[in-house]
């Protein structure tokens, strides 16, 4: 999470530096949530569909740092090769499909991923994930989704993020129920709350749902409470946000949360997360400075066809 | 178990229908390949609205499966399983209910390959058009809806061995195929083997030759079309009539050649007037045989209202053989 959230802070900078085309959509705040979700899966044999704000959720499920920074600077050796960008990047063939902007979409698509691996008689002891928001879970394709998994009894994590804003909007103009793990009843799913600012709660709470999941108890749902600490994008202040909020119990900043519950817990001195820090910052300006210097793409050298398949009998 | 048409070579067999060749495509492709699963509302044991599954969750357990009535789901699982490997054929219950399905079509299946470089061989079959008394929400054409999405294949099979091999051939490609089936020849059309002339998917076809207009259409309307020609015959016209087959990839040679044998042309659809593939056709010729047409290209199409319900409305609300004997008469004035 700490890796996150120092490559965010530098896609913030080159964003501000008018480097990157387009949005930049940054974690601030959730890392401690996905990177618990990321690290409770095993890439290679789990899939994760990473939204919006999964930045550290990537990283701990083995993205590398240079997908990343190719697909914001828009290097044509990127996953993505120019034709989608920033946080609409994937690698499908890993188990990590590349999300697109329709919030719950990628619910029944994970679940497709499972229900492919029970055809295939692969199943056992996999596990597929993802997060969403507050806000994606109005749609129609989240209860679609979450529903279906609970039919075909998947097993599916969804970790709902409720970062208390879709964009400019809040809670009380997004749902009706008093707190959304209500709903877990009535998809028959499993459900859990978590204090998504907390560190060691989230890896407990949200490894407990990857576990079940894994036992083959069903989809499980871990609604997570936190708050955004960053506009919807980085062309965006927040400021419909209000002080009361900020200045709350979720305006805690998770990352200083897990610094000192790993201090004060004996897991990592000060001097080794001052380490990583410097560590992680190498790594880093090295991904930024590489994408950087690669080529962008060409208009000329595109292959312009939406299909794989040929047809030879068309002229054009 | 019940396996009317597996076997075609015996002599008892005197016709199969359009749906029959559906279903056969269908078993065909689940005992060929184990990747191919069908997934749709009431397909399994009910065997489909339509009877286009039957006895196939029979035959074939646990690859066929109903589904809940979640069309934007059905197809998020579908792209799902065919990014781990799978090759889905999901069954929309109506074509007019893929509405709901549609942004996972257009935006997570069509997109795909372009975004990621990893095809999606999906197929996603519509039972589409009108029947008499299906009313607004059961009679649609959406062919070409989705033609105008990047990343989609949309094939519109006519005949009975279009249907079958169409469908073999949309599950073998590796990208996403929209294949509108027509609801109306379902049991209407009969042929005397489902495994006719086999012709690629993005080849049209020459159903009626010709030598005063050209008729360009496709699906249920070929049908209504070479009616109308065989009316002109009558007067000495000789209409061609051009199967599309496929309306998405267009193949706008076998067109053009033709307009070019005629000098006039005639786009009929059963969709709604406003764009669509009529459109396309027209504008495709005009644009790059400006010079073949001796007149100005016409379209005919369903009225711009949606469709009704009660049979006396439903009839003249999309092209009939009388209308169009009279679009081509008035093509054929000028």
């Amino acid at each position: 999470m700490l890796k996150a959230r120092i490559l965010e802070n530098k896609l913030s900078s080159l964003y501000k530096a008018g480097k990157i085309v387009g949005g930049v959509y940054l974690g601030k705040g959730q890392e401690a949530v996905s990177g618990c979700l990321g690290a409770a899966l095993i890439q290679g044999k789990d899939c994760f569909a990473p939204l919006i704000r999964d930045q550290a959720g990537r990283t701990a499920f083995g993205e590398p740092l240079i997908d990343c920074t190719r697909t914001y600077l828009g290097s044509v050796e990127g996953p993505m090769k120019g034709r989608d960008g920033n946080i609409h990047r994937g690698r499908p063939d890993k188990g990590m499909p590349a999300m697109i902007s329709h919030l719950g979409a990628q619910v029944p698509l994970i679940a497709g991923m499972l229900f492919a691996k029970r055809l295939k008689g692969v199943l056992e002891g996999c596990v597929g994930a993802t997060c969403v928001g507050d806000g994606a879970t109005s749609t129609g394709a989240f209860h679609e989704g979450l529903n279906m998994a609970a039919v075909e009894k998947l097993p599916m994590v969804v970790v709902i993020a409720n970062n208390q804003f879709a964009y400019s909007t809040p809670n009380n103009r997004q749902f009706a129920c008093g707190d959304l793990v209500e709903r877990a009843r009535g998809y028959g799913v499993g459900g859990y709350s978590v204090d998504g600012t907390d560190l060691m709660a989230c890896a407990s709470v949200i490894g407990e749902a990857v576990k079940q999941a894994r036992l083959g108890k069903g989809p499980q749902m871990v609604v997570a409470n936190l708050l955004r600490l960053s506009g919807h994008g980085e062309h965006d202040d927040g400021s419909y946000v209000p002080d009361s909020a900020r200045a709350g119990y979720y305006g805690r900043d998770c990352i200083e949360v897990a610094i000192e519950q790993l201090v004060e817990g004996g897991y990592a001195s000060q001097a080794k997360i001052d380490a990583w820090r410097e560590e992680f910052s190498e790594e880093v300006q090295r991904a930024v400075a590489q994408a950087q210097q690669e080529a962008l793409p060409d208009p000329y050298l595109e292959k312009w066809s939406a299909l794989s398949t040929t047809f030879p009998y068309i002229s054009s | 178990m019940v396996r009317p048409f597996h076997n075609l070579s015996l002599h008892f067999i005197v016709s199969v229908t359009y749906i029959d060749a559906i279903r056969e495509a269908q078993e065909d492709l689940l005992r060929e390949d184990d990747r191919v699963f069908l997934y749709g509302q009431d397909i399994a044991n009910f065997g489909g609205a339509f009877k286009a599954t039957k006895g196939l969750a029979e035959a074939y357990p646990n690859r066929v499966f109903d589904s809940p009535i979640s069309e934007d789901a059905m197809i998020g699982l579908a792209v799902g399983a065919a990014i781990e490997g799978m090759r889905p054929i999901v069954e929309m219950q109506f074509a007019d209910f893929s509405s709901i399905a549609f942004n996972q079509i257009v935006n997570q299946a069509a997109t795909h390959f372009y975004r990621t470089g990893m095809p999606i061989p999906l197929t996603v079959r519509l039972p589409s058009g009108g029947t008499p008394g299906s009313g607004p929400f059961h009679s649609q054409s959406m062919e070409g809806l989705y033609a105008q999405y990047p990343g989609l294949v949309v094939v519109t099979p006519a005949t009975v061995s279009d249907a079958y091999y169409m469908l073999i051939d949309a599950a073998k490609m590796n990208d996403p195929v929209i294949y509108c089936e027509h609801k109306f020849l379902y049991r209407w059309l009969k042929a005397k083997t489902i495994k006719g002339e086999h012709l690629p998917i993005g080849q049209a076809r020459i159903a009626r030759p010709g030598k005063h207009a050209t008729v360009v259409t496709y699906s249920a309307m070929v049908h209504e079309a070479v009616r109308a020609a065989d009316r002109l015959q009558q007067d000495g016209w000789e209409i061609e009539v051009v199967d599309l087959r496929s309306v998405k990839p267009l193949d706008i040679d076998t067109v053009l050649a033709s307009v070019a044998r005629t000098g006039r042309l005639l786009a009929v659809g059963e969709a709604f007037p406003w764009g669509g593939v009529t459109a396309e056709v027209v504008s495709r010729v005009t644009e790059e045989g400006f010079h073949l047409l001796d007149a100005p290209p016409q379209r005919l199409n369903s009225r711009d209202t949606p469709v009704p319900y009660h049979p006396k409305l439903w009839a003249a609300h999309r092209p009939t053989p009388e209308s169009i004997s009279e679009a081509l008469r008035k093509l054929l004035s000028f």
